[in-house]
């Protein structure tokens, strides 16, 4: 015969034969999980919290020349790749001296963005996204964030890409 | 004496079922604290992963201190039933 002091055995508790206790044991079970949930919620919220300490100071972009001034027409745009190969990018003169570049790559669901003339922004033609070709910042659409920003520096003749801004990274 | 056994193990489930749900309310907090950490992540806000955590880590706390609140009510319910 079983003491009183001994505890019962595990099986006992999670699977009991009493419907009284059966009520008590589902209701824990669900408690248990949704407790487990929110250790999940948790841990990626310290996973953001790492991959932001970690990646505090990204590595300096490359140099790289994009086109040549007076290369693209007014309203004229210019695919390149930057900062590295398969990183779609778009140049746009905007005006006679005036010349901006964003990634390509929508921040909804990463379709390619292109330059329209007749609303001067730049459109995803996915979901109908629209961001500024002043600042890439979201117009109208599903997009939340806006277009990466290639920084541009005149050298001589030639435009060059020398950074990167609203990258998420910066 | 066994009518207020039934009382009291309908207290007890009513204090569980108040406490599960409370448990749901944290949830969805941290379940839309989680999102919107992530968002500002992403949009380059880093300073908004540190109290994300600690938030986060708070309703966790107090989610497995409803759990073990749970636990205690079933626990003192089935020694009650025994005695």
């Amino acid at each position: 015969m079983q003491s009183k002091s001994t505890p019962p055995p595990l099986w006992r508790e999670e699977f009991s034969v009493f419907k009284n206790d059966e009520r008590y044991v589902s209701r824990r079970q669900l408690t248990k999980f949704l407790t487990l949930t929110s250790m999940a919620m948790f841990v990626g919220n310290i996973w953001i919290l790492i991959r932001a300490k970690l990646h505090g100071k990204a590595a300096p972009l490359p140099v790289s020349p994009v086109a040549k001034l007076g290369e693209i027409p007014v309203g004229g745009v210019k695919l390149f790749q930057y900062p590295q190969a398969g990183e779609q990018c778009i140049l746009v003169r905007t005006g006679e001296d005036a010349y901006v570049a964003y990634s390509q790559k929508c921040t909804h669901l990463s379709c390619s963005v292109f330059y329209s003339q007749e609303s001067r922004d730049l459109v995803c033609p996915c979901h109908e996204g629209h961001f500024s070709i002043r600042d890439g910042s979201v117009l109208q659409g599903p997009p939340t964030r806006p277009l990466p920003a290639v920084t541009l520096e005149r050298r001589g003749d030639q435009l060059i890409a020398i950074g990167m801004t609203n990258t998420g990274a910066d | 004496m066994r009518a207020s056994q039934f009382s009291k193990q309908s207290r007890g489930l009513t204090a569980i079922d108040g406490a599960m749900a409370l448990i749901v309310i944290l949830l969805m907090v941290q379940i839309w604290l989680l999102s919107a950490t992530l968002d500002a992540y992403l949009s380059g806000h880093r300073e908004v992963a540190l109290p994300g955590a600690l938030v986060s880590g708070i309703l966790f706390a107090a989610c497995a201190a409803l759990y073990l609140f749970v636990h205690r009510l079933e626990s003192n319910a089935k020694s009650d039933e025994s005695q």
